[in-house]
């Protein structure tokens, strides 16, 4: 049943490829999303049996980041459909240099979508640290096609970043799994499986230097596929570049996945007791991420350069959750979850003003709640819920986290949280809504015939994100508390 | 026996020097390769005494691709991408040696530092891992091409792998495969890029091609 989560889209990848008919193609991706879908919520009524030996298994956390995971390729499915179809002539011109260019075929971005979707549910459900590696480095390999679906030197720039900096710090977290099998040998030579239950029943006889080098390496290299700073830079080029609706995938679903490989470190930490090191880390990067990212949205022209910058805020903002333990776990957690719901919707938006606008520079749009009248509202309703507003989910979970703080006595934390918010939500709010409001430019008029689909989906994601400002169903607040317990 | 483990090591480490020093492509490709067969020996030569089929089988395929298949495709990126055949670093080679060495003793004083509750056949073990990484992040860091980084790449790889044989971990056959395919296909979709990139150099002015190349 689990390895059924793999195998299904994998399987369907490699018909994708061999498939002509871009209609059979589609539908096969639409049903694949939804097959998917529909087992990831299976699995929450019938916990289904590891599988491999334990080695794939779903625990409360792998569950919820699965879940995510499959829900958002779903929505994500649908718009890709729907923008593919539009996508179809045969060579496009550059808006920012005007150059000809063509994109890569239908068959192998479909196939690379079902592989990376592949890939990060094996994240999910991986108990084996190792297999937890290999599964982050395949979702590299799957997703640097789909950044490269424009045929252009930009985004193979951007493509070429993202490959060999994700590359770089993979192979460091692989040394940091190598020094965590020495801190899980004992003096008499007996060792200790590297898998996440075996670890954490055994963590109090860890090695701990070796334990603390193993967690700064693979923070560090796990932390470069999340966007951590001051290794995010291959983020703001990948995600600008990218088609939206892979933008959405990266930052909404593929940033979980990097992040819950730290989680499963931490996790160990937890168990033995030897949490404070790693908490401290967890915040210092967190906060340095947020500051970094408050500096690069402050003046951002490039409105999905800006979308990107605030996925590193956000990853900052979990980490200092998780670093800072107690009531802010449940916020970091739950903040997954609104994070990505939101910025996946924000993306998904900002590919529909691309397609009208044709610009990515946001002081060239306005009059956008005209032009595009749903979109233009979904736009604010995620710009306000991004920057943390209430109604919205993202309210919620951040005030969580402050709260934690603020339980823990870190004041300074707690200041230096809420000053960053500050700037960032001032310095997101005055573009976005100088793109939303005002006329549109008189080269601008409404599309023709685009597809309802690319509206619907992100209101539909608009939708779930009020829904969790405003109700958190019960079946969701214990997995949460549960996913919650073992960090902390 | 560890007189061999020691021969193979020093090899690692003159195959590190060579990568840092060569001026030519080509030579940064047969370092890499002599590497990755070093590497699939020395981690055949480290469990005598226990070996196993999987023991040999799985150094042997490292080998063989690191040794051959992956050199092979980095040769064809090269010729296809027909560029000058020269690494261009951004720093010289006297400095790029320098920092070698700089990196040769660092890893020297940690191998010395840290303690492993079992001790590895070789003082040199852990060294020569750490010196391998280390000069493949030199190299990443300080060279432009697409092509020369992609063998900084490797070579971080190898150290890395190097200090797997040095503590003697046993992964699981499953997780050994998975790494070895993960690198396999990383190098592989880097040479379609460096393909691309290649090409996407033909139809663009040279002004904003220099400007690529010294971003690339």
């Amino acid at each position: 049943m689990i390895a059924l989560l793999i195998i299904l889209p994998a399987g369907a990848g490699i018909f994708a490829l061999f498939i002509g008919s871009d209609r059979l193609r589609r539908i096969l991706l639409l049903s694949t999303a939804i097959t998917q879908t529909a087992l990831s919520i299976t699995a929450w009524m019938v916990p289904p049996a590891p599988a491999l030996g334990g080695w794939l298994a779903e625990d409360a956390l792998g569950r919820l980041i699965e879940t995510l995971t499959s829900v958002l390729f779903l929505a994500a499915s649908f718009y890709a459909v729907a923008y593919l179809r539009e996508e179809r002539r045969q060579t496009h011109s550059d808006f920012e240099e005007g150059f000809l260019f063509s994109n890569a075929r239908e068959a192998s971005f479909t196939a690379c979508l079902l592989f990376f979707l592949a890939a990060m549910t094996l994240v999910a459900v991986s108990q084996q640290i190792a297999l937890l590696w290999v599964a982050v480095e395949a979702t590299t390999l799957a997703s640097a096609p789909l950044i490269y679906f424009h045929r252009h030197h930009r985004s193979l720039e951007a493509t070429w970043k993202y490959l060999l900096i994700c590359s770089v710090g993979i192979a460091l977290a692989l040394l940091g799994i190598f020094f965590l099998a020495v801190a899980a040998t004992n003096p008499d030579g007996s060792t200790i499986a590297l898998m996440v239950p075996d670890l954490r029943a055994n963590a109090h006889r860890l090695n701990v230097p070796w334990f603390r080098a193993a967690f700064l390496l693979l923070l560090v290299g796990f932390g470069t596929k999340m966007g951590l700073a001051p290794f995010h830079t291959w983020l703001p080029d990948a995600h600008s570049e990218a088609p939206s609706v892979a933008s959405a995938l990266l930052s909404g679903a593929l940033l979980n996945c990097a992040f819950l490989g730290i989680l499963r470190v931490q996790e160990i930490s937890v168990a033995g007791g030897i949490a404070g090191f790693s908490d401290k880390l967890l915040l210092i990067f967190g906060l340095v991420s947020m500051g970094v990212a408050a500096a690069f949205i402050s003046g951002q022209t490039d409105y999905k350069r800006m979308l990107a910058y605030s996925s590193v805020e956000h990853m900052g903002i979990l980490a200092v959750g998780v670093g800072l333990g107690g009531a802010a776990v449940f916020g970091a957690v739950l903040h997954v979850i609104n994070h990505s719901l939101t910025k996946a919707m924000l993306f998904l938006v900002a590919g529909n003003f691309l397609a009208v606008y044709r610009t990515k520079n946001s002081t060239e749009i306005s009059g956008a709640l005209r032009v595009l009248p749903v979109s233009g509202v979904l736009w604010l309703v995620g710009l306000f819920a991004i920057t943390g507003s209430p109604p919205f989910g993202p309210f919620l979970s951040e005030l969580l986290i402050l709260k934690g703080a603020l339980d823990h006595g870190q004041i300074l934390v707690a200041i230096v949280y809420l000053v960053l918010l500050a700037v960032i939500m001032a310095a997101m709010a005055a573009p976005a809504l100088a793109m939303a409001q005002g006329t549109p430019g008189a080269h601008i008029s409404s599309p023709p015939e685009r597809s309802l689909t690319l509206t619907i989906v992100p209101a539909m994601l608009g939708i779930a994100i009020l829904l969790m400002g405003i109700y958190v169903p019960p079946v969701l607040t214990r997995a949460l508390r549960e996913a919650a317990l073992v960090l902390g | 026996m560890n007189q061999l483990i020691n021969s193979i090591l020093v090899l690692l480490v003159l195959t590190g020097f060579m990568l840092l020093s060569s001026s030519r492509l080509a030579a940064c490709i047969r370092a890499i390769a002599i590497q990755g067969v070093l590497l699939g020996i020395l981690a055949i030569v480290i469990q005598v005494g226990q070996l196993s089929v999987a023991g040999v089988l799985l150094p042997l395929s490292s080998a063989i691709v690191k040794g051959f298949v992956l050199p092979w495709l980095l040769f064809r990126a090269m010729r296809e991408a027909d560029t000058v055949r020269e690494v261009e670093p951004v720093i010289s080679y006297n400095l790029s040696i320098i920092a070698g060495t700089a990196a040769l003793g660092v890893s020297l004083w940690l191998g010395h530092r840290l303690t492993l509750s079992n001790q590895p056949p070789s003082s040199l073990l852990v060294p020569a891992a750490f010196f391998t990484s280390l000069v493949g992040m030199i190299v990443i860091a300080s060279r432009q091409k697409a092509l020369t980084q992609v063998l900084g790449y490797l070579a971080l790889e190898n150290g890395v792998y190097a200090f797997g044989a040095a503590v003697a971990l046993r992964l699981p056959i499953l997780v050994e495969l998975g790494i070895l395919l993960d690198v396999f296909v990383g190098v592989f979709v880097m040479g379609i890029a460096i393909f691309h990139i290649s090409r996407e150099f033909d139809h663009i002015d040279t002004d904003k091609l220099r400007a690529r190349t010294a971003r690339l």
